[in-house]
Formats: C-alpha cells, structure tokens, sequence
C-alpha cells in the first residue's frame, strides 16, 4: 500500500527536515514555558504573529518580518510587564492572545477576507516548504540550541526557582529576556510549517506528557524531543498517503502520545 | 567587623509596615535563630538581605558592602526558602540539582562528596518530589554547600518536619557551623529549637524585640513575657478579637 520511495520526493525530503528541526525547537523552547506555568506564551505570541502578518499583508510588506517585529516586541512587553508589575501574568497572556487576533481580524475584513496565504500561515503547509524557507529555520534551531547549551543551568535554576536564581548571583532579567526573544523567533519560523493555530501544541503537548514520565530533566527532555520528532515524522508520511492536513495530523498524533502516557500511568498507578 | 549588618531597616507593603527600624549584627560563626509569630516579618527580613526587596529604608551590608550598591556578596551566601516554594512536580534528580551549582572549576566529584555529607548520596538518582520534606531540606543546603558558603540563611527549615526529621537537620547545621565554620541563620518560631541549638536569638515582630546571647534571652521572663504578649496581639489583630 505504501510507496517505498516517498522520501525521494523533494518536498517530502524539505517537509522532513523542516519538520523535525521545528520539533525539536520546540520541544526545547517548550520545556522551560510548560515549567515556568507559561504554556500559554506561546498563543499569546503566535496570536500576535497573526496581527503582524495581517499588518505585512494589508501595507504589502513581506508579512513574516512585519510578524517577527511585533511579536518580539510583545514576548519582551509581557516579560517586562511580569518582571515589574504584580499583574498575573496569564491575564497579560490573555491580553496579548486577544489583541494579535483582534487586529489581525480587523485588518483582514479590511482586505476584503481571507487569502490562500493568510490561510497557510494559520494552519501551515509543511508539504510546501520551499528550499528558501529551510535555511532560517536551520539558522533559529542553531540560535536556539547554542543559546540553551550555553545557559542550560541559569534556565533549568532559572525555571525551578527564580528567587533562588536572583539570589545566587544569576542575571534572571537578562536572561528571561533572552529567552523570551527564542520563543518568538521559534514561533514566527515554525508558523509557516504547522500554523499560527497549532504551534503552540507542539511547545506544550511533548512536554507535558514527558513530565507523566516523572523522570530527571535531561531524560524529561530527551523523552519529549522522541515524542515530537515521532509526531512530526508520522504526520508528514501518514498525511501524504491520506490526504490529510499534516500540521493536524501532527497534533493528533502529540495528543494521542498525552492521553495514552496518562492513561497508562494512572491505571498502573491505580 | 561583623559579617551581616542591618541599621534601622523599614519596609512598608501597601502602605503597612511589616518591619519598623529593625537594627542587628550577625558575626562570623553565629549560630543565630530568628524567632517571632506566623505574620512577624521573618520572611520579608530575609527577602531584604537577600535583595529580594530593595524598596526599604536603613541599610543592610554583608561583610562591610551595602547590598544595594553590590550584588557580589550574594554569592557568599546558601540561601534555603520554605519547603511550599519547592515546586513538588519539577522533573529534577537530586544530582541534578545540586549539580546546577557546579562551575567549569569546580571538580565533579565534589557533588558526591557533599550529597555523601548530607546523606543524601543513596538518592542522588530521585527526583526532588519523591523526597521527603527534611531530604529535600538537605538537597537544597547540598546545593548551596557547592558553592562553599560564608552564611547559611534558612526559612522556616523544619516546618512540616516530624521530630525525628528535625533533630537530624538540626544537627546537620549544627555540624556545617561547628566543621564548616559556616555561620547558619534560621527563621523559626519554634522557641524550644531556638534555645536547643542556636547560640544567639533575634525576637522580630515588625520591630526587633531582642538581639542577643540565647541565655540572656531564655532566662528573662521580661524577654519571654514580651514575646508571648506581642505573639498573642498578632493572634488578636489576625482574628479581630
């Protein structure tokens, strides 16, 4: 029933390799949002994303960089906000999430709806990546996992308890700060594949269900990168043979991992 | 010189003081217990000489530096917060955790040695949630050991501690002060554990009520009545009696 020589198509080959490099970014930039009670930063800034791109499309500007700008400036204003004000920061989350949407939403009803692009971008089209798109995924996943390695102890202290953090001399400001930046440009590069909608599954999802493994921080990780290159690579083949979306296939298959790992551990557990 | 001094330190939440012209001295090899009544402001004392807070007035420097003006000192000092911030589910081993302490310097082996000085090496492969709440007491001082620190600054260790469990952390302090030389201040209001093991007492309810020897403190009945008068007014203004 399968073809044998599916990953000698090009795109499929671009779809892989994109795939699983976004997986794994994910999964790393995920961990620390999904310890920290963050999950939600990711919506908020992928909803952000959403009114960047509709700014870039309404003024015709290449939409990605209108997008890149406006959701690091709101990643770094709900970071200052929490750092400096006692507003919880879920609300800001929420403020942030329905503001993106708002005005992407105002913007595109002026364009007269929805164009196919607008569409890509919020569900994905991993199976049309072009080559030119592969390389700043390349370069944000090597961003992102030089940055972790140089700081993975302040983040992992960091995430486990930031007073203790401040007080053995760790720069918390700083160095949430530059977090936050990962976070933004992992999703802004990421949309594309599996969508404004969905990228925020892919943070948390794996994570979550690594965390029911109740094993150290290093197996906790290595268990939700397995889980979201597993993902990413069963839904890019299963929806080529399907014809179905894969940037849902993916998620489905993130979730089905969840629910069978908490099924699993609370009916040994019982 | 003593190593930590705080001179009429006042810090107001919402417009209420929670510390009123609070004046000490900490010296080297002090074994210093800080007692006072839940609400007292033991942990906003802490929070201040550990920069948490900086918008209080007075001055507080550790080993002749005001804190706000230097941040270096801070690395000379363990500090060990209540058991409730320990978040139960983080998916960390206990030699991961102490291990977060390691600089390129330091040499590996000194996670094991130290986790062997707490007698937490058996564990090193548990996460921090499967501990009990001493064991994770220890974790945490074993982290801080790491780092070889001056001072010890521990909130409220034993809280949820049965007996047994507190006398073997008390007397882990009371090894790390007497070999390590290391000085400890703890935040309590276990009065009988203050006058077991400490050396020195502070009294704090919003102001310092005394400072000093232990056994000035625990042989004046003046001291104790006004303790236990200031413990019960707390009480009263909790329940609006």
């Amino acid at each position: 029933m399968f073809e044998v020589d599916i990953f000698s198509y090009g795109f499929v080959q671009r779809a892989l390799i994109s795939g699983l490099i976004i997986a794994i970014t994910c999964s790393i930039i995920g961990i620390f949002l999904v310890l920290k009670r963050q999950s939600l930063f990711g919506d908020a800034i992928s909803h952000m994303a959403f009114g960047g791109i509709a700014i870039g499309m309404y003024l015709n500007f290449y939409p990605i960089w209108t997008a890149m700008g406006f959701s690091i400036v709101a990643a770094l204003a709900i970071a200052k906000i929490r750092q400096s004000t006692k507003l919880p920061s879920d609300s800001m989350i929420a403020v942030m999430l329905s503001l993106g949407l708002g005005i992407g939403v105002t913007l595109v009803s002026l364009s007269d709806g929805f164009s196919v692009d607008m569409f890509g971008f919020l569900f994905g089209s991993i199976l049309l990546v072009s080559p030119e798109d592969i390389y700043p995924i390349i370069i944000v996943a090597i961003i992102v996992v030089s940055i972790t390695i140089v700081y993975y102890k302040k983040f992992v202290y960091i995430a486990f308890n930031e007073d203790q953090a401040k007080i053995s001399g760790i720069e918390v400001e700083k160095l949430n700060y530059i977090f936050t930046i990962l976070v933004a440009i992992t999703i802004i590069v990421s949309m594309k594949l599996v969508g404004i909608l969905l990228i925020s599954s892919l943070i948390v999802i794996p994570n979550i269900t690594a965390l029911l493994f109740n094993s150290g921080f290093k197996k906790t990780l290595l268990i939700s990168l397995s889980l979201s290159t597993f993902s990413v690579f069963a839904g890019v083949v299963l929806s080529y043979y399907y014809n179905l979306a894969p940037s849902g296939l993916i998620v489905l298959l993130s979730a089905s991992g969840f629910i069978i790992a908490f099924l699993l551990k609370y009916s040994i557990v019982k | 010189m003593p190593l930590v001094s705080v001179e009429s330190l006042s810090y107001n939440y919402n417009s209420q003081p929670i510390l009123e012209n609070v004046s000490f001295d900490i010296e080297e090899g002090d074994f210093l217990g800080i007692i006072g009544p839940n609400g007292a402001g033991k942990t906003t004392l802490f929070h201040c000489m550990l920069g948490l807070l900086n918008s209080y007035s007075g001055r507080i420097s550790i080993m002749n530096e005001d804190i706000k003006k230097s941040k270096e000192m801070f690395k000379t000092i363990g500090y060990i917060p209540q058991k409730k911030s320990i978040d139960q589910k983080f998916p960390i081993t206990v030699q991961e955790l102490v291990s977060l302490s390691l600089t390129r310097k330091t040499p590996k082996n000194v996670v094991f040695e130290i986790l062997k000085q707490v007698s937490l090496y058996n564990m090193k492969n548990k996460i921090i949630g499967q501990l009990s709440g001493g064991q994770q007491q220890r974790v945490l001082i074993a982290k801080a050991l790491v780092n070889k620190p001056t001072i010890l600054m521990l909130d409220e260790p034993t809280n949820e501690l049965d007996q047994k469990s507190q006398n073997d952390f008390y007397f882990l302090l009371k090894e790390l002060n007497e070999k390590n030389k290391i000085t400890i201040v703890w935040t309590s209001h276990d009065m009988d554990a203050v006058n077991k093991y400490a050396n020195k007492v502070s009294c704090i309810n919003k102001r310092m009520f005394f400072h000093g020897d232990k056994r000035d403190f625990f042989s004046s009945e003046n001291h104790l009545k006004n303790y236990s008068e200031s413990t019960m007014q707390i009480h009263m203004h909790e329940h609006n009696i």
